[in-house]
């Protein structure tokens, strides 16, 4: 399984790396990181239908994560893979928007990574 | 010879009355006078009826009497002289008549001399009276002159009171009005000072969502990090307990333990340079020019801009483009006060193609941009441009106005832009320039010199 994490702090990668390194290690999750919406866009155009999960930040600049979001659930390839959600701002308008416009989850940071690796768990 | 006599003593009586002002000053006196004029007039009528020789006696009586009271007498005094003009006139009849009585053979033989003697005393009589009248008008003359004099005198001492009380008031009013207008002014400097505060705490307040948000990450980061590291160095001891040691991975784990001590670190310097430079914008001392990093003072400022704005208005966004020259150097600056200028021309920035989006312009991403370049000419020079609303060329010399603010009232304070002109001209003999085209860019240009 292929997660693509989007977020415009680089080291976010690290982290993801680290905290999931068992996983990474036993070959059961393949992360791909894009440092904004439309690297990410970018990034499943050349590999599409490879990642089944999208885990992305919304307050970027730039393309927001919702932007984001909007045009994987409009343009991208039946079927659509599963969007989380990650956001500084536990705000009611953003949480409304993001779940109206499709997505499957979400997160508020600081991410809970027990929490994160159970959800990606069922969704595997 | 009588009605000389009788001439004498009715005009001696008015000279008197007159000279002395008997009338006001002595009306015992005035009262005899006027009863001696009566009984003059009542002597000379007796003497055309009985037309007796005895009466001459009495108008010499009369005369000596009057001469001898003004002589003698204290209330007379101005009119002692009397005996000059009318003496003469009275030895000489008085003589005549004496002589007349006692041999009257001499009497024939001199009578022509004495009445020639009587008339010389008769003229010397009216000589004196008419010189003395003259004196007594001169004198009159020269006592109104100086009456008059007297008056000017006391008129101008009286102007000069009115002056002086004049000025005096003048004097006083302006003093007043002086306090007044350093009352004022220290108020309005007082006022000034409150207003720039006040403008610093308003920024300060667009700020803090911005900053919450930015240490918010690092302190995520920190967080994580140290988590993760606590979990490596977990499985490294699970690891060492083991028969058949992995060093490799034993070895890249404690790699990753290194690399997240750094992290660490870094997001924590971060997380603590926001704080500071929070501290600092805050502050109302003139810190003094330090080298500073103005990449990194640009970086921060639009990072905060940006995020203060995005945590007031959700639906806010815009793409951040930066273009750094790396040759730049430190430059010398305040760095508070630069940081100021960054942040409001940035804010500015994002408030201007937050307008356009507005607009409902199809296809429009809002761009702001920063830029810093080291010139040929030596200047350092940053630019922020912003794809927004741009300047209408009718405010455009306006724009460094105090207070002068485009915003609807109570959002903008209209002193950011004066503010920043002031730190950058007067602060940091620098430039601050605008390029902008109504409804498709905005280009502020700040050009330091090094």
């Amino acid at each position: 399984m292929k997660v693509l994490v989007v977020d415009d702090e680089t080291d976010v990668q690290v982290l993801f790396e680290q905290r999931f390194r068992r996983e990474i290690r036993g070959g059961e999750i393949h992360f791909a990181f894009a440092h904004s919406g439309e690297k990410a866009l970018a990034y499943l155009n050349d590999h599409a239908s490879e990642c089944v999960l999208i885990l992305s930040d919304i307050n970027m600049p730039g393309m927001s994560g919702l932007e984001l979001l909007r045009l994987i659930k409009t343009t991208y390839p039946v079927p659509p893979p599963v969007v989380m959600m990650i956001t500084a701002y536990g705000d009611s308008a953003s949480y409304d928007q993001a779940m109206q416009l499709g997505a499957d989850a979400f997160l508020t940071k600081p991410l809970d990574f027990t929490n994160l690796k159970e959800k990606l768990k069922t969704v595997l | 010879m009588e009605v000389a006599s009788f001439l004498i003593v009715f005009f001696m009586v008015r000279y008197i009355r007159n000279s002395l002002q008997t009338a006001q000053q002595f009306p015992e006196w005035d009262r005899i006078l006027v009863i001696v004029q009566y009984a003059a007039s009542g002597l000379l009528a007796a003497e055309i009826f009985l037309d007796s020789d005895f009466t001459k006696w009495i108008w010499h009586l009369m005369l000596l009497g009057m001469v001898g009271a003004a002589y003698l007498l204290k209330d007379f005094r101005p009119v002692r002289n009397l005996w000059l003009a009318v003496g003469p006139y009275i030895l000489v009849s008085l003589f005549s008549d004496i002589i007349a009585i006692f041999d009257s053979g001499v009497y024939k033989t001199i009578k022509d001399i004495l009445d020639v003697a009587q008339i010389f005393a008769l003229v010397w009589l009216i000589a004196t009276w008419v010189s003395s009248q003259k004196q007594q008008k001169a004198l009159e003359k020269e006592r109104i002159k100086r009456l008059q004099e007297e008056e000017q005198g006391r008129i101008i001492a009286n102007q000069n009171v009115m002056l002086e009380q004049l000025v005096a008031e003048r004097t006083a009013e302006l003093t007043r009005q002086k306090e007044e207008l350093e009352q004022t002014l220290s108020e309005l400097k007082t006022t000034q000072d409150q207003l720039i505060q006040r403008e610093k705490m308003a920024s300060l307040g667009e700020l803090t969502a911005g900053i919450a948000h930015e240490i918010q990450n690092p302190l995520n980061f920190v967080n994580n990090f140290s988590e993760v590291s606590v979990e490596l160095i977990e499985e490294l001891k699970e690891e060492r307990k083991r028969d058949d040691r992995d060093l490799e991975l034993e070895d890249e784990i404690l790699g990753d333990i290194a690399q997240n001590l750094q992290k660490i670190t870094h997001h924590g310097k971060r997380a603590d340079s926001i704080v500071k430079g929070m501290l600092q914008h805050s502050r109302t001392s003139t810190p003094q020019q330090e080298p500073t990093d103005l990449n990194n003072l640009a970086d921060e400022y639009l990072r905060l801009a940006y995020h203060g704005l995005r945590a007031n208005d959700k639906s806010f966004n815009a793409t951040l483009v930066m273009d750094f020259d790396d040759k730049l150097g430190l430059v010398s600056v305040v760095a508070q006060d630069m940081g100021r200028v960054l942040l409001n021309l940035f804010t500015n920035a994002f408030y201007a193609t937050e307008e356009k989006r507005k607009t409902g312009l199809e296809g429009y991403q809002p761009t702001v941009q920063v830029s810093t370049k080291r010139t040929e000419d030596h200047f350092i020079e940053i630019r922020v441009r912003d794809n927004g609303c741009g300047i209408p060329q009718a405010v455009l010399n306006k724009i460094y106005q105090p207070f002068f603010t485009t915003k609807p009232t109570g959002q903008g304070t209209g002193l950011g832009l004066s503010l920043s002109y002031d730190i950058v001209t007067k602060g940091h003999q620098g430039e601050l320039t605008v390029d902008t085209e109504e409804g498709k860019f905005t280009e502020f240009i700040i050009r330091l010199p090094t």
